[in-house]
This record gives C-alpha cells, sequence and structure tokens, in this order.
C-alpha cells in the first residue's frame, strides 16, 4: 500500500475566539510511532480529539488509509481501526475488568437482539473465545490481574486502570493507537515497563501504528521514530526527537522565549 | 460447559443456605397474607427488619449471595417453585391471591423500567403511563372476541410502546436527566388525555374482560372437590408465569453485548462511543424494550382488576415505581421483587398507613438511599458465566 496511513490535511479547531488547532498538517505511516509533544494547551489531546470525532473540526480535512474521515462520528471512526486511551483514565467503574475490555471488542460481537436474547450460540462462543484474548492480554501488561479478571476495575489502583485502558483499547486488533499521557501518575520504571508491554503486543501483530501524547521525554526519545511540536495549535516542529530537542523554537515554546 | 467443581473442603451442598432463605420468604409471604390483625403485621413487620438487620451485620448476605451465584439456575428454580406453592396454598383467598399477582406485575412493571433506569440511566418518570396504556388496551380489544387474548397482552406493550416514540426525540438528543423532565410532562399529558376522552370512557374509565386462554374464561374460578378456590388463581399463576419470562429475558439482556453496552452507556457516553457502541441504538432499545414490558405487565393488571379509571395511572403510580427500582437497588432484579412487595403490601396490611401512603415511601426511599444508598439488594457484577468458578 502506499500513501500515508493517516493524513491531517490543513485542520483548524476553534473554541469560540480559542484556536485550539491552528493549520495543522501532519502523516503518519503505517507501523510509524510519532510522538506528539509539546507545553500544555497546545492542540495535543484537541488533535485526538477531532481524529476520534469526539470534535467535528472547523475546516480542513482528514484521511485515513486513503479516505476522508473528517467529521466522521466516533463509532465510524473505532469501526476504521482507530482506538484511544484517555488523558483522564475512562473506565466504567463498577464494572469488571472483563466487562471494561470487552466494551472495546464491539466490532467483533453480535449484535442483533435475537442473537443476544434468544439464540445464544453465537454469543457463548464468544464469550468462551474473548475470556482467553482478554485474559491473555491482561497477562502481558499485568500479569497478576489475569485471575481477578472478575474484579471490579474501581477497586485497581491508577497505574492498573491505565493498564485495563490499554487492553481495552487493543483487544479489537486496531490499526492505529491514540495514547494519551500513558505515564501520567506513574514511576519511571512503571513506565518503562508500560512501554516494553506495548511494544511486546506490537511486535506480535502486523503492524500497528502509534500516536502517543507524553510529557515524559524519556518514554517520546526511546520508542518514537518521528515527533511533532505543537505550540498554541500550531507545529512548530518536526524531526526525529535529537532533531527537534535541539530545534530553538522548541526550546522557546518549553522555557520561554529570551 | 465445563463446571468446575468446588474443592471438597467447602460443604457439600453449598446452595443449603439460600435454599433455607428461599423457603423461610415464602412461609414469611404466607404468614403476612394471613396476618389480619394490625400488632401482628407490626410483630412481622419487626421482625423482618431485625432478621435482615443481622443477617447483614453477620456477614449472612454476603454468603448467601455468594452460594446463590454458584448454583443460580437450581435457586431460581427453587424460588418459582415456592412461589407457586404459595399461590396454591392461599388458593382460596380472594384478598391474598390478588396481593401476590398485584406484586408479581409490579415486579415485572419494574424490570421494565430497570432495563431503562438501571441499565441504560434514562429515568422514566411516565411508567404508570405505560402501564396504563397496556390496561387500556387490554380494555379496548378485550371487546373484539376475535382475538386471542395472549395476543391483547403483546398488544398493550406494542401500544406503549408505540406511543413512547415520540419520546425518543428527547431521548436521543440530550444527554443526563434532560429527558426525564420531559416523561414528567408526558405522564401529566397521558392521564389528562384520557380524561377528555370519551370513548375511552373519561374520568370514569371502562371496564375490562377477563383474560381467557384455550377457552378458559379467568373469571371462573377453578373447581377442585370441595375446596374454595379463588378466580384470582389464575391471574396469580399467569402473572408467576409472566415473572419468571420477563427475569429470564431480563437476566439474559443483563449478560449480553448489549445488556453490556447499556452498561456502558450509562456509566460513560463518550468513551462508549469511541469502542464503537451505538449510544442512540442503545437508548432507543432499553427505552423501547422497558415500556414493551410495562405495557404487557398493565394489560394483564387491567384484566385482572377488571376495571380501569385514569385516577390509577398518575405521576404519584409512576413515582411509586420509580421508587421500587430505587428501593430495590438499581439493576438488580431480586432486590425489585423485595421492593415491590414492601411497597404494594405495606399500604395494603396496615389499613391505617392507606391515607399515608406517598409519605411512607417517600421516608422509605430516604431511608434507604441515607443507610443503603444502592438499595436494599445491591446489584452485581456482571456475571456472564454462571454456574461456573473460575477463580476464588
Amino acid at each position: 500500500m502506499t500513501g500515508p496511513l493517516l493524513e491531517f490535511r490543513n485542520v483548524v479547531k476553534r473554541f469560540g475566539g480559542v484556536t485550539a488547532l491552528d493549520d495543522f498538517s501532519m502523516t503518519l505511516d503505517q507501523s510509524e510511532i510519532l510522538g506528539l509533544i509539546g507545553p500544555n494547551g497546545s492542540g495535543k489531546t484537541t488533535s485526538f480529539n477531532v481524529l476520534t470525532g469526539i470534535y467535528g473540526p472547523t475546516g480542513g480535512q482528514v484521511f485515513f488509509e486513503g479516505q476522508e474521515i473528517t467529521g466522521a462520528d466516533p463509532r465510524a471512526v473505532y469501526e476504521a481501526g482507530i482506538v484511544r486511551t484517555f488523558q483522564r483514565s475512562r473506565l466504567c467503574l463498577p464494572l469488571s475488568i472483563y466487562d471494561n475490555i470487552m466494551i472495546g471488542d464491539t466490532s467483533r460481537l453480535v449484535r442483533g437482539l435475537w442473537s443476544n436474547l434468544i439464540s445464544r450460540r453465537g454469543l457463548q462462543e464468544q464469550l468462551d473465545m474473548t475470556r482467553r484474548q482478554a485474559r491473555d492480554l491482561v497477562a502481558t501488561f499485568s500479569g497478576h490481574l489475569a485471575d481477578r479478571m472478575d474484579q471490579p476495575v474501581g477497586t485497581l489502583p491508577m497505574i492498573e486502570r491505565r493498564r485495563i485502558e490499554i487492553c481495552r483499547a487493543l483487544i479489537s486488533g486496531p490499526r492505529l493507537l491514540l495514547l494519551d499521557e500513558p505515564s501520567a501518575g506513574m514511576t519511571h520504571d512503571e513506565t518503562h515497563q508500560l512501554m516494553d508491554d506495548i511494544l511486546d503486543v506490537r511486535a506480535r501483530g502486523e503492524g500497528l501504528s502509534i500516536i502517543i501524547v507524553e510529557h515524559e521525554m524519556g518514554v517520546i526519545e526511546r520508542i518514537t521514530d518521528r515527533c511533532i511540536v505543537l505550540s498554541y495549535g500550531r507545529k512548530i516542529a518536526e524531526g526525529t526527537y535529537a532533531e527537534v530537542a535541539a530545534d530553538s523554537e522548541v526550546q522557546n515554546a518549553y522555557l520561554g522565549a529570551d | 460447559m465445563t463446571d468446575i467443581s468446588l474443592p471438597q473442603s467447602q460443604l457439600s451442598r453449598p446452595w443449603i443456605s439460600a435454599a433455607a432463605v428461599i423457603v423461610a420468604a415464602g412461609l414469611y409471604s404466607w404468614a403476612l397474607l394471613m396476618a389480619e390483625e394490625t400488632w401482628q403485621v407490626l410483630s412481622l413487620l419487626v421482625l423482618a427488619v431485625v432478621a435482615t438487620g443481622v443477617a447483614i451485620k453477620t456477614g449472612f448476605v454476603r454468603r448467601v449471595e455468594r452460594d446463590w451465584a454458584a448454583s443460580e439456575t437450581r435457586l431460581n428454580r427453587l424460588a418459582f417453585a415456592v412461589l407457586i406453592g404459595l399461590i396454591l396454598v392461599l388458593s382460596g383467598s380472594h384478598f391474598a391471591l390478588l396481593m401476590i399477582s398485584t406484586v408479581l406485575l409490579y415486579f415485572v412493571a419494574s424490570l421494565g423500567l430497570n432495563i431503562q433506569f438501571g441499565f441504560t440511566g434514562l429515568v422514566n418518570f411516565a411508567g404508570a403511563a405505560f402501564f396504563g396504556a397496556g390496561a387500556y388496551t387490554a380494555a379496548v380489544l378485550g371487546n373484539v372476541a376475535e382475538i386471542p387474548p395472549l395476543l391483547i397482552l403483546l398488544a398493550g406493550g406494542i401500544v406503549a410502546m408505540a406511543i413512547s416514540l415520540p419520546l425518543l426525540i428527547p431521548i436521543v438528543r440530550t444527554t443526563g436527566h434532560y429527558a426525564a423532565v420531559v416523561t414528567i410532562a408526558f405522564g401529566v399529558l397521558f392521564r389528562t388525555f384520557l380524561e377528555v376522552n370519551e370513548i375511552l370512557g373519561g374520568p370514569q374509565g371502562l371496564m375490562v374482560n377477563s383474560m381467557k386462554l384455550f377457552g378458559w374464561d379467568f373469571f371462573n374460578a377453578p373447581s377442585l372437590g370441595n375446596l374454595e378456590i379463588s378466580f384470582y388463581v389464575n391471574y396469580a399463576l399467569l402473572a408467576a408465569g409472566l415473572a419468571a419470562l420477563v427475569f429470564v429475558l431480563f437476566r439474559r439482556l443483563e449478560r449480553s453485548w448489549i445488556g453490556l453496552h447499556m452498561d456502558a452507556v450509562r456509566l460513560d457516553e463518550t468513551a462508549a462511543a469511541c469502542f464503537g457502541i451505538s449510544v442512540k441504538r442503545t437508548k432507543i432499545l432499553a427505552f423501547l424494550l422497558g415500556n414493551v414490558i410495562l405495557g404487557v405487565s398493565g394489560a394483564l393488571y387491567g384484566m385482572m382488576i377488571s376495571f380501569i379509571a385514569p385516577a390509577s395511572f398518575t405521576f404519584s403510580d409512576s413515582l411509586l415505581l420509580v421508587s421500587i427500582v430505587l428501593l430495590g437497588g438499581l439493576g438488580s432484579p431480586w432486590g425489585g421483587a423485595i421492593a415491590a412487595a414492601i411497597v404494594v403490601l405495606l399500604p395494603e396490611k396496615l389499613q391505617l398507613l392507606q391515607e399515608y401512603r406517598f409519605l411512607l415511601f417517600s421516608i422509605l426511599v430516604m431511608l434507604v438511599l441515607l443507610f443503603r444508598p444502592e438499595g436494599i439488594l445491591p446489584r452485581h457484577l456482571r456475571n456472564f458465566f454462571p454456574n461456573r468458578r473460575t477463580d476464588a
């Protein structure tokens, strides 16, 4: 396949008088890991929200695998193979680990009222199959939780919740994973471990692409192929981590000019 | 189905405690229904409150719940058998059977409401209107001899669903509790419509023909030798059957992907949509399905009490249905059954409270929300794999 997996073409997003994304263009290749960095309020999460259909863009276009998905609703974006985690973890706290992960697997599950309530053989098979798959996924990220799949997510510490959220995003076998500050609240070692696990899962499948928003520069440096730096909704630099870190405009954005 | 057996060290019949509770509940219901003096009723109530308190404090409730989860099918069947037994034992008493049937039909209605409110988070303050729509459908269609009465029950559900269609607009377009306010208006409108509609009997209401099943008119009392049997036995048995059927469907819904999606929509619409769940479709399904159930239970209720009027389906009655759901615990069917029994039986058995019944329920709901905010019998984690224990 030729062409990029994902392309933002001159995307603008305004909230009233505030321009959160200003003429933002970028591309992402198959199997690439892209870091999206920038100070707080620079438009990183907004770009995720525009991409996943939570916000409609004010202007510009978004393409995924050559198809235009500008302003598509969140379901269509998910069906296309784009999944995400949230900056503030958004799991269903009263539900079990297994339930939460299965919420991420909608595309594969039977939908009809008949097959859900009356003739349930297909449902049973899916339950047995997904139980194993969800368990394997959890075992990768958090071994000790694999035997506690029936535990409510609300009883888990924040770190575990983030891991479960990543499992929820990965269970459907997506094409593109959007990680919104996965390391927030984690120690250095925990972050390191989490990134290893993500790369491990990625290595098993075929070419999962990742966009990661992150403040922990060690993470960005280690796992990304390329970085884009945003400031006030505008792209101010692009390149490998070493390149953007050396860029004077980037240094100004983070540290302030003069 | 792999059935992972329990370690030998545990009780060989772990369900025995739950079975004992079911039988005790049956006996208690019998005693309460037979009690006539106020002091008898009051002492039975005190007994129930004390026993429940002790059972909660000593952890007995938790143990019963655990055992119940481990051998659910068996215990559900036992509960149904005890219910049928109770109906047969009380087959001579009009009043007791009417009470049992009413509790059962309110329980069925509360299951419908629970799909909307407990699972999907849609608060419906027009429950009595959809219940009433079913009853009025039974009244109108009951006069047409050609329609099989079982079909009339279904028609009650369909009419209730049909009149709820306009409410889908606010339900789909708004989030949070805005739609709930619209349902209040709808309930009030429904009652006013009935009162001014001459064809539907106006404020005086309508007669409803009795249920007929395979040529058997439910108005007839079955005869068995010299035994005196109330014709309400017919309705009690049919209501029990309906309750069992809807209970099974409710459980299946909960343990299906649709049930999971309803929970996801209630807890976080945005996250649900980001994982391909259609928030709209889920809400529409929950609302319509709930109203069908309300309509079906209302249709049978209408046939049973044989005379209906707008005054039986007011906003207060809708609140009563909502309070059953709240008292029992959101999404908890067994909690709903207990709450329906409390809400129906308490004012009937304690006549001195009759006038203050809404005051009583308000206090009851507040007490439960204060001291047991998740309801009398809080809903459990979804058990996708009943009768199977995977981990300790």
